[in-house]
């Protein structure tokens, strides 16, 4: 069973290479550098602070865009090309395609995060010549992108599985950005009253919770994180991730192939 | 056989992280309290927003005037007499939608309100609502709420200038003339104050305006009523040599019909010296003469 996944997952890492997907590091390094250089010579005293926000702001969109225009396609893809009849005619069960097309996005996008920290950092260090302590707190930040992510490809996946690509995209950016204002949205549920009250209170706890995932601004002023808070996001994410893909498998294997 | 089963586990999985997500998202909640507020301390710079997005002010305002609305009511809620970011919250909100109406009237009246009943920065208010003014010189409520804000100040000269200003706008409310004059001819009075705080709590649509208005309300009829049991007690003390014990001996003089309560229902209290005051002062947070000598607010 592991194997047949970790091949999915292998062949889609493979599939994201091939599309060029890692040539957006190119256009990553590009912004970072002449962000380094430029505001090494404009910010006063702010020059770490817009290193820290600019980078691992460009980590996340970067990443975001990619698990939702690669997301979608994971199974739509696979059926406009009949692919996924040969796939599916070996003894590969319906969700082992699921989790093999999850794991194997996921992986991309983690390589993809690694090449990017790996980035902000050495932007960071050129600016101001030496890393602090303070620093590894843009590691928890990007490890907390990393789960926006996962979260991001999980939902992708899951309209994939029902949807044309195009609705896919909008539904899952859609649901990026509300869950983005996830803490607003619950402002409202304390200010509504009656059936708006409770239509808040389901939305609040259906909609991905990405405000509690981005401590950019948070790590750019060097604020810590408490293990607390990493603990319970991880555990929190990992299991909306299983809600998600829970959904896009029960109904991957109610829908017609034929 | 073998798909049904998936389906059976692909279900029971779904519905127990369904509720695992919710449980664990009220974990990470109570972790994060008032972490979208503590933003407004990282990006405070109304211009920097405006960039960041990206042309959509105004849903932006929004979202910042839902925050000011929420964080005032919690602080206000928990009783804690801090609205810290109630200033730049409005001011953020206003730069990104300088036609925001209700956002200044909202300022007007909390920012330049007392601590514990709002953040006590006149000041600040004063700018908001001038700001307000430049970008709506058209709306009668804002010269209103600026003649509040001096009034509250005991500043009666600049009040009745903004009544007057409002009075000249078209389509102002004909009660902004009478308002100018009074505050000019007989600021200082309680039955002025009286008169200014009924206009707004019939006049405003937002509750928590109405609430501050009627809190001002029961506190002026408070410090009426115990002006005139003061010279009450004044009379006794000139027909007896001294001054009542209690209101019984008011009440066994003929003076009173009966012990005399506050707007709340609680019986007014009399000290030796024959000041009159309320028994619950903190139900009167904009009193000036009812309050027991030396009472202090408490802060929670």
């Amino acid at each position: 069973m592991s194997s047949r996944i970790f091949h999915i997952a292998a062949n889609t890492f493979r599939e994201a290479v091939r599309d060029r997907v890692l040539y957006n590091l190119i256009a990553f390094a590009l912004l970072l550098t002449g962000a380094a250089i430029l505001v090494g010579q404009i910010s006063i005293q702010i020059e770490r602070l817009v290193v820290i926000n600019l980078g691992l702001t460009a980590v996340a969109l970067f990443g975001v865009v990619i698990a939702i225009f690669i997301g979608i396609g994971l199974v739509s893809k696979e059926i406009e090309k009949r692919t996924l009849y040969t796939v599916l005619s070996r003894p590969v069960a319906r969700w082992e395609f699921i989790a093999g097309k999850f794991v194997g996005l996921s992986g991309t996008l983690v390589v993809n995060a690694s090449c990017m920290a790996v980035g902000v950092f050495a932007a960071l260090l050129y600016v101001s010549r030496q890393l602090h302590g303070s620093d590894a707190w843009v590691l928890v930040a990007i490890y907390f992108i990393v789960l926006q992510f996962l979260i991001t490809t999980a939902l992708a996946l899951f309209f994939s599985s029902f949807s044309s690509p195009l609705l896919s995209a909008v539904f899952t950016f859609c649901l990026f950005v509300a869950g983005s204002f996830a803490e607003d949205l619950r402002g409202f549920v304390g200010l509504s009253h009656g059936l708006q009250h409770w239509m808040a209170v389901i939305a609040v706890y259906a909609i991905p919770n990405f405000s509690a995932l981005n401590i950019i601004n948070q790590v750019a002023h060097g604020n810590g994180v408490s293990g607390q808070l990493v603990f319970w996001n991880t555990a929190y994410a990992l299991v909306y991730i299983v809600a998600v893909l829970s959904g896009a498998i029960v109904i991957f294997e109610y829908r017609n192939l034929k | 056989m073998r798909r049904r089963r998936t389906i059976r586990i692909a279900a029971a999985l779904l519905i127990l992280s369904c509720a695992g997500s919710v449980f664990l998202l009220r974990l990470v909640d109570r972790l994060r309290e008032n972490a979208t507020l503590e933003e407004t301390i990282y990006i405070s710079s109304p211009r920097l927003l405006k960039h960041l997005s990206l042309g959509y002010e105004g849903l932006l305002a929004d979202v910042y005037w839902t925050r000011a609305v929420q964080y005032f009511g919690e602080q206000h809620h928990n009783d804690s007499g801090e609205y810290k970011l109630l200033w730049p919250l409005l001011n953020i909100t206003t730069q990104l939608d300088p036609h925001l109406v209700p956002a200044y009237e909202f300022g007007a009246a909390f920012l330049a309100s007392r601590p514990p009943l709002g953040a006590g920065l006149p000041e600040q208010a004063i700018e908001l609502v001038e700001y307000g003014i430049r970008n709506n010189p058209d709306d009668w409520h804002l010269y209103y709420d600026l003649g509040f804000v001096y009034y509250d100040l005991k500043d009666y000269a600049k009040a009745s200038d903004a009544f007057e200003r409002g009075s000249h706008v078209p389509n102002a409310h004909p009660f902004l003339r009478i308002m100018a004059a009074q505050t000019a001819q007989h600021g200082g009075e309680t039955r002025t104050a009286q008169m200014l705080w009924t206009s707004v709590y019939e006049t405003t649509h937002d509750p928590q305006i109405r609430d501050n208005a009627k809190s001002h309300l029961v506190s002026l009829t408070a410090d009426l009523q115990c002006e005139e049991l003061e010279q009450i007690v004044a009379a006794y003390r000139q027909r007896t040599g001294r001054n009542p014990s209690s209101f019984a001996d008011l009440v066994r003089a003929g003076m009173l019909r009966g012990i005399p309560v506050d707007p709340t229902g609680t019986q007014y209290r009399l000290d030796d010296d024959g000041h009159v005051f309320v028994s619950q002062p903190a139900d009167f947070p904009y009193s000036e003469k009812a309050l027991p000598s030396g009472y202090v607010p408490r802060r929670r």
